[in-house]
Formats: structure tokens, sequence, C-alpha cells
């Protein structure tokens, strides 16, 4: 009678596999095609070279596969990953298919340092684009420690509509700021306008690593509320019934999630509708469990991005359209979709 | 033992329970009744630790407002009066919830005890044909159900119900009471349970609190607390009489 709770060894295979594919792919394609064959041995030298210290072979496609292309394709993944994972414990602790992890108002917040480093030009020795990546950062717990202070100050037992309102509130607070910031930016409007678009374009492995190291820390501990996470789902009183230390989980969760959409956004900028319809449709496939729900929507949210990273690099190349614009539109039609399917039923 | 010492809630500057008091001695199943707004679900919700209170509830020795989450849910267990779902658990995700406050890890799987106590919730609620079924597809009585085997899993030593029978036809609430009673049966557990109906108040409970605009009217036993000089006062009308007049229509 007893159902398995988790992914089947056999699903963790496929998904993967999915992935790599996807992955291999996405770096094979681009303003000049390159054959599967090449990437793979390319791919594998740069292996074999991190492993033993090995200098890399000269000429071919390697510096484009291993510097150009692939550490924007593991951001793109990582990105993924990381919002569609978010999205999904939001949904779960919120009790809402439509939160995500903007919802909390702290990727306005990490929006609006970045916006302000660009604007100001702040920059570390060195280090290019780093400065925006670390104001962001800073500018997302700014925010969060911000909404969690005011929540506090009306509402002692930091209800989750009180959180989500102040959430909100912050959110305009900080979109109206970033217009204006924008107004006055004159030359650097162009480079403000596109970054909030969302693009994971000229990242380098410097962005990998950050987001690989936000993201191995916040899903560990949003794998971990796996049960809690039901719990929320359920309903917030349940969970307080059945033992449940819903203010704790709330704070950790809430936490997790603002710190991994700041590391997201002050790298690739605001990318839309990842966070909502991957854990939407996820669900549909796997239900609503978090313990098969969190794993899966980390490879579904890596795909999906990957994908959409590839159709904003190829639709009108050589030009190359935002990501969140074709999130955004995928995302809407998407959505209408599921909901027109809903209503039909 | 459970003791409720003067608790008092406030919401807004407003005094919602005004200094009850009562005992509930182990094995016995105490009815709260009362008119709309008297106060009876907060008052469920002041000793499930839900809301903010004045006062103390002593059980076993041990002010419960002190224990862990998860201790107090191996003490004190709550039924509301209906749940809404919004995703599609199964009925077996959702009673398995119940043994939460058991694990000793996030990564701790169910024991045999577990497991055997989650068997028996489902047996016992009748809903072992229904374990994999989603919740959205369930009756509101199945549901209510569902959520009483995930109390019977979660095996606390005091049940509090807050108007189980709501909403439910008299199969079910009979069916639900029934099953309450079977459970709780020379086990020395207790149950609070907040109540419209008196007529099923005389039946089920041992003891009866009756509750008006806050305050504690009566307590003891139920046929002494629910007498035509109480309930006249608190309810405004000839309750006996309206009671016996339905019966009535059945002779």
């Amino acid at each position: 009678m007893k159902k398995r709770e988790a992914l089947s060894p056999v699903t963790y295979l496929i998904m993967t596999a999915v992935l790599m594919a996807s992955v291999l792919i996405c770096v094979c394609i681009g303003s000049v095609n390159l054959p599967i064959g090449d990437t793979a041995r390319a791919l594998l030298d740069g292996i074999i070279s991190l492993i033993s210290g090995k200098e890399l072979p000269r000429g071919g496609s390697h510096a484009i596969i291993l510097f150009s292309r692939l550490p924007r394709v593991l951001c793109v993944a990582l990105t993924g990953a990381s919002l569609s994972l978010c999205g999904a414990a939001m949904q779960g602790l919120l009790r809402n298919p439509l939160a995500d992890g903007s919802t909390l108002g702290v990727s306005s917040g990490a929006s609006l340092g970045a916006v302000v480093a660009i604007a100001c030009g702040i920059t570390l020795p060195g280090l290019a684009g780093v400065g925006t990546m670390v104001t962001a950062i800073l500018f997302a717990f700014l925010s969060l420690g911000l909404i969690l202070l005011l929540s506090y100050r009306i509402d002692r037992n930091m209800s989750t509509n009180t959180i989500i309102l102040m959430g909100v509130v912050f959110s305009m607070f900080a979109t109206s700021i970033i217009s204006l910031i924008t107004v006055f930016s004159q030359e650097k409007v162009k480079t403000i306008t596109f970054w909030t678009m969302g693009s994971l374009a000229n990242t380098n492995y410097v962005n990998v690593l950050t987001i690989l190291f936000a993201f191995i820390i916040c899903a560990a501990v949003l794998f971990c509320c796996s049960r809690e996470l039901n719990a929320f789902a359920i309903g917030e009183e349940n969970a307080r019934h059945i033992g449940v230390n819903v203010k704790r989980v709330k704070l950790i969760v809430l936490i997790t999630v603002s710190a991994l959409i700041g590391v997201c956004v002050s790298v690739g900028g605001t990318i839309g509708f990842v966070g909502l319809i991957i854990p939407h449709m996820t669900r549909k496939l796997f239900g609503p469990n978090h313990k098969k729900l969190l794993p899966a929507v980390v490879f579904f949210g890596a795909t999906f991005l990957l994908f959409a990273d590839l159709v904003s690099r190829t639709l009108l190349r050589p030009l190359e359209l935002p990501v969140g614009v074709v999130t955004s539109i995928i995302g809407t039609v998407v959505f209408i979709f599921i909901f027109a399917r809903k209503g039909a039923k | 033992m459970l003791k409720a010492e003067n608790i008092t809630v406030r919401y807004d500057g407003n005094t919602v329970l005004d200094n009850v008091s009562f005992i509930l001695p182990k094995g016995s199943w105490l009815m709260v009744a009362g008119p709309n707004g008297a106060g009876k679900s907060t008052l469920a919700r002041a000793l499930a630790q839900g809301v903010p209170y004045s006062g103390k509830v002593i059980y076993d020795g041990v002010d419960i407002a002190s224990l862990k989450p998860a201790q107090l849910a191996r003490k004190l267990g709550m039924l509301e009066q209906s749940n809404h779902l919004g995703y599609s658990f199964t009925v077996s995700e959702i009673v398995r919830l119940g043994r939460y406050a058991y694990r000793s890890s996030p990564f701790s799987k169910a024991d045999s005890d577990d497991e055997s106590l989650i068997e028996k919730a489902l047996e016992y609620t009748g809903l072992t044909q229904l374990a994999e079924r989603s919740v959205l597809t369930l009756s509101g009585g199945e549901l209510q159900r569902v959520f009483l085997a995930q109390l019977f899993a979660q095996d606390p030593e005091i049940l509090i119900l807050d108007e189980p029978t709501n909403h439910l036809d008299l199969v079910y609430q009979k069916g639900v009471l029934d099953l309450v009673r079977q459970w709780v049966k020379g086990t020395g557990r207790s149950v609070i349970s907040v109540v419209h109906d008196l007529s099923l108040a005389r039946a089920y409970g041992d003891k009866a609190l009756l509750l008006s605009q806050g305050k504690a009217v009566a307590e003891g036993a139920p046929c002494e607390v629910f007498c035509d000089e109480n309930l006249n006062a608190v309810y405004g009308m000839d309750v006996r009489g309206f009671l016996t007049s339905l019966l009535d229509q059945w002779k």
C-alpha cells in the first residue's frame, strides 16, 4: 500500500540525461553552429584539463565552447533551476499557485541594487560586472530585512498575508525608484533597460560559481524543508497543529528563497514566469508532494530556461533578444493554455 | 489532567474570551457549547496555541505554552471545522503528515510504529480504499474523515475538535463522533469539542462548558450544565421546548 514518496532512480536518470543533452545542444547552437562531436570533445578536454591541470589544446572551437558558450549555458541552467526551485517553494509555503520567488519583492530590491550600480558606475577593480552583482545581492538582503522588519512591526505573528502585502508594497516602491533612476540616467538608459528585461549574455565562470554556490546551499535548505512545505501547502493552521514550527520554517524558506533570487537577479536581471510556470507544470506531472516536486523542478527549470535562452539568441540571429522577454511570452501562452484547459474541464 | 486557568483573548481591544477556566480529567470528553460569538472556537484555538492569550493551560503539571511545536503536537491535536485544499495531495500523503511530530530529522523515514498507526487511522476512518485518491475529488464528509485520520495518526493525548460535524449529514455526524469515541475509549485520551448541537453534546459528552459572550456560564456534567435555566438565559429562548417540539415531529 505504501507508495514511494521520492522520485525513482529511473526518473532521476531520465531527467539528468535530458538535461545533459540540452546543455550539449545549447552549447552547439549559436551565432555559428558547431558540430556535436567537436563540442563533446571540447567539453571532455575541458574536464580533463580541470582535473589534471593539463593545458587545453590550442585552436579549433575550444575557446568559443569553453570560455564563451559553456559559462553562459551553465549560468542559464543554474538560473532556471534556481528560479523554479524558489517558485515551487513559495507556491507551497504560501499555498498559492500564483506565487513565485519575486512575490516577496526581493527581486525588485535586487534589481534596484543593480540599477543603482549601473547608473552610478559601481565596479570592483579588475572584476568587470562584479560590482553590479555584489550591489544587487546587498540590496536583496537589505530589502528582505526591511520587508521582514516592517511585517514584524505591523503584525507580531508575521502572518503570511502581512509579509506578502509588505513585499508587494516594497516591490512597487523599488520599481518606482528604478524608473526615477532610469529617467536621470541618460546614456545608461539602454544598459539599464536591457538589464531589467533579463539577459544572461556575457556571463562568465565567476557568475557560474556564484550561482552554483548559492544554489547548492539554498537547494539543500529547501530540500530539508520538503515535509514542512507539504504541511504549509495543505494549510498553515494544519501545519501548526501537526507540530511544524511555522514561524521558524516560514523565515527559513523566505530568507533562503530571497538569497537565491537575489543572486539570480544580480547575474541575469529579472527573468519572469520561470518560477511561476515550471512548478505549475511539474506539479501536473509529479503531484504536489515537495519531496518529488522540488528535485523535479530543478531539472525542468534548468531545461526550460536553456531552450528559452537558445530561442532568445537564435530566433533573430545575429540580434539577441533578452531571455526575460522570451520566457514571458512562452509563459503567458502556456499559462493561458493551462487555465483554458482547466476551465474546459 | 488538563487545567485551563483564566484564559483571556483580546482582538483589537475587544475581549473575545474573558477569564475562562475549566478542568478536564484524563479520559473524559468535554463539550463546549454556546451561541454564535460566545468564544467557543477562540477557546479551542487558544488551547491549541493558535491565538495569543493570557492565563495558563496546564497539562500534567506543565504549562503547554512552554512546549516546542512538536512536543505540543504529541500532547494536543486539533481538527478544524473545515479545510480548504488547493493542491491535489493524496489521502495517504495528508494522513502520513500526522506523524510529523515524531520524526527525528528532515530525512528520517516512517518506522514500523508510524506505519501501523497510519494504516490503523486509515482503516478506522474507512479510508484505506481511498488512500491514493486525490483529496480534491472527495466530498466534504470524506475530507473531514481525512483530517480526522491525520489526527488519529498524530495520536495526541488530547483531541480538540472544532465543530467536527459542521456541514456533515446525519450519517457522517454520527460516524465522526462514534469514531472519536471508539478511538479514545480506554486509552486515557481526552477530547474537547466545540459543538452547536446540544443533543449531540448531551449524548457524547462526559463534561460540558457553556459559554456566553466570552464568559463561562456553567461547567460540569452535561445534564447539569444544559439545564433550562442556563440554556434559556444564554440562548434567550425556550431551548428545551424547541428541541422537544422538533422531536415531536417524528412521533
